[in-house]
């Protein structure tokens, strides 16, 4: 090497880790590895889990299929503010909002709600942001893992399905741990915050 | 015509019979070692390995075979379609061919009429012939990567023609060590040679020959430690890219017949065959002896395919350049150093296990000199001299 460029300067040469005379012979290493392999072998200690008879224990916070929460008095939770949908990355929520039926007494302290309410469970990528945006807690995502269907059709998840699979986690314990039922939400964090007056700049939420 | 059939039928048909086992037995052996193969590298791995299809999943390697004779074959617009085809079957064909000359049972050295446990007995030069058609099974890799027509495939008939030229010389020195004292290519006799003791196995005093013969033996099979003509991480999927279905198949199949190839001959040559400690001298004609003779050669060549699969998970895959090294700096001179200790005791007549001493001291100061070389030659010219890259950048 004549001229050193500069990339030889600046590159820091290491060397290949030197090795002693019985590593060289090659064959100690040889065994101990066929050793080791064996010893494996007849440890007798599979960590296999038998995936469809023994089922893995999924932690609470996990992210799966989404459902939508009922309220104390069984209707859907929902207000359909449209947040989560606009949260969607995936674009995979579509709600249609009515106004609630004012002479119905079992809906008369409710100003409006989801008519539908469809989430393409294929498209979405179940990060968990249209559950972050809601503020009734009404959609979560449950620790539902195992998905499946035959058709893409049976994937888009419509209302009533996504109720049902409230109902189904309420009764198998399988709540999500997000869950802040009982206290409002996040929403009336935000009227206790108005009372106080404008958040410092930098901090509040945007609109 | 038919009188004539009449006479040869005596010597026709144990060899038709032998060509049957063989046809037989191949592809199921080749199946269900697929499957034991899977289990070890499960039980290796602290898993279960296939367990669904069957008792202990034994049924696995038939479902496997099943899907494998249904599967749609694709065969992809840039190929050279002739060769494309010709290539798998070259390779099973030269891989079963190597077999004619396996003695798969124990075989009297003198051929009685019967069934004799091998398609061509008393070939005197057997071992030759053996070696020969199975170095053609390059033959089979290469046309396959060429035939591809994609860089990949190329590249890994390339390097396993390579491989297959450089191993075919410690291979060969390390036999003939072998041969020269038996005198002869027979590998009948070359086992009945060994029909003495349990020391008169060439294991015992020629451990240095079987060193050699293993690990080139190990490099014509292609397999782990060596597979570098399909090594997934630079090749995809080397020679075999562009295969799918019976043809990919084929080649493995090929591959595994190798497998048994090479354990039979390590076997044959080295852990004395069919003898066993109590099971000594001639063979015997009958059929008890003959079917315990066989159960014992069964069981050693078991045990060697077991070890092979073993290594398999054990050690890494070598470097292309540390794999040439391996050939022609360890093998090719501990091989040549190897026969002439052998010369030299045959000559002189001297006790034939000093030999077993001599090659254990040889292998570990030849070690000891090439690393102390190494070492020299590292300290003159660090950069230039570290197996032959500049140093890694850190
Ligand atoms: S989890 Fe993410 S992608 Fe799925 S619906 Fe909610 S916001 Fe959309
Ligand atoms: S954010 Fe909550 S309340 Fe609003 S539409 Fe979505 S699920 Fe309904």
């Amino acid at each position: 090497m004549t001229t050193k460029s500069k990339r030889e300067k600046t590159v820091k040469w290491g060397e290949e880790p030197k090795i002693g005379w019985m590593e060289a012979m090659y064959l100690p290493a040889v065994m101990s590895g066929v050793a080791t392999a064996v010893r494996h072998a007849l440890s007798g200690k599979p960590m296999t889990r038998q995936y469809p008879e023994v089922e893995p224990e999924i932690p609470a916070n996990y992210r799966g299929v989404h459902r939508l929460n009922r309220d104390e008095e069984g209707r859907v939770k929902c207000v359909a503010c449209y947040m989560c949908q606009t949260a969607c990355p995936a674009n995979c929520i579509e709600i249609i909002a009515a106004p609630a039926p004012k002479d119905d007494p079992h809906w008369e302290n409710r100003d409006k709600y989801p008519a539908t309410f469809t989430i393409d469970e294929l498209r979405c990528i179940y990060c968990g942001m249209c559950e972050e945006a809601c503020p009734v807690d009404a959609i979560e995502l449950t620790s539902i893992y195992d998905l499946t269907g035959m058709t893409r059709e049976e994937m888009i998840f419509d209302k009533e399905k996504l109720l049902s699979v409230f109902d189904k986690t309420i009764q198998s314990g399988q709540d999500p741990v997000r869950t802040n039922r009982g206290a409002l939400g996040p929403a009336s964090e935000e009227a206790e915050t108005a009372k106080q007056g404008p958040p410092p700049p930098g901090r509040g939420r945007k609109g | 015509m038919i009188e004539y059939m009449k006479e040869l039928w005596p010597i026709l048909w144990p060899t038709l019979g032998a060509i049957g086992v063989i046809l037989a037995f191949v592809p199921i052996l080749g199946l269900y070692m697929t499957f034991i193969e899977r289990k070890i590298a499960a039980y290796i791995q602290d898993r279960v390995g296939p367990n669904r299809v069957g008792p202990f999943g034994l049924f696995q390697a038939i479902a496997d075979g099943i899907k494998i004779f249904l599967k749609e074959q694709v065969i992809p617009d840039h190929v050279y379609t002739f060769l494309y085809f010709i290539a798998p079957t070259f390779s099973l064909m030269t891989a079963m061919f190597a077999l004619v000359v396996m003695p798969f049972g124990p075989v009297p050295v003198e051929y009685e009429s019967g069934f004799r446990y091998v398609v061509a007995p008393g070939i005197d030069i057997g071992i030759i012939m053996m070696f020969a058609i199975s170095s053609l099974s390059a033959y089979g890799i290469i046309l396959g990567g060429w035939a591809s027509n994609n860089k990949y495939s190329l590249y890994g008939a390339i390097r396993s023609c390579a491989q297959f030229i450089s191993y075919e010389i410690p291979l060969g020195l390390s036999i003939i060590g072998v041969i020269a004292a038996t005198g002869s290519l027979n590998i009948e006799k070359i086992v009945a040679a060994q029909g003495g003791s349990l020391w008169d196995w060439n294991l015992f005093w020629q451990p240095l020959a079987l060193l050699v013969f293993f690990t080139s033996a190990l490099a014509e099979t292609n397999r782990l430690p060596f597979d570098l003509p399909e090594c997934e991480q630079e090749l995809v999927g080397g020679f075999h890219t562009e295969y799918g279905g019976i043809k990919f198949v084929l080649f493995f199949l090929a591959e595994y017949t190798h497998i048994v190839t090479v354990s039979f001959l390590t076997v044959l040559l080295f852990f004395g065959g069919w003898h066993f400690p109590g099971l000594t001298g001639p063979v015997d004609a009958s059929l008890g002896g003959m079917l315990l003779r066989t159960f014992v050669l069964v069981a050693k060549v078991c045990g060697v395919v077991l070890f092979i699969m073993i290594l398999r998970w054990a050690l890494p895959r070598f470097r292309f350049d540390q794999l040439m090294g391996l050939a022609w700096k360890g093998l090719i001179p501990l091989g040549l150093v190897n026969l002439f200790l052998v010369a030299v005791v045959l000559t002189l007549g001297l006790p034939k296990h000093l030999l077993a001493g001599t090659a254990v001291l040889l292998f570990v100061a030849a070690m000891i000199s090439t690393y102390q070389l190494q070492r020299t030659l590292n300290q003159s010219n660090p950069r230039v001299m570290n197996g032959g890259i500049r140093g890694v950048s850190v």
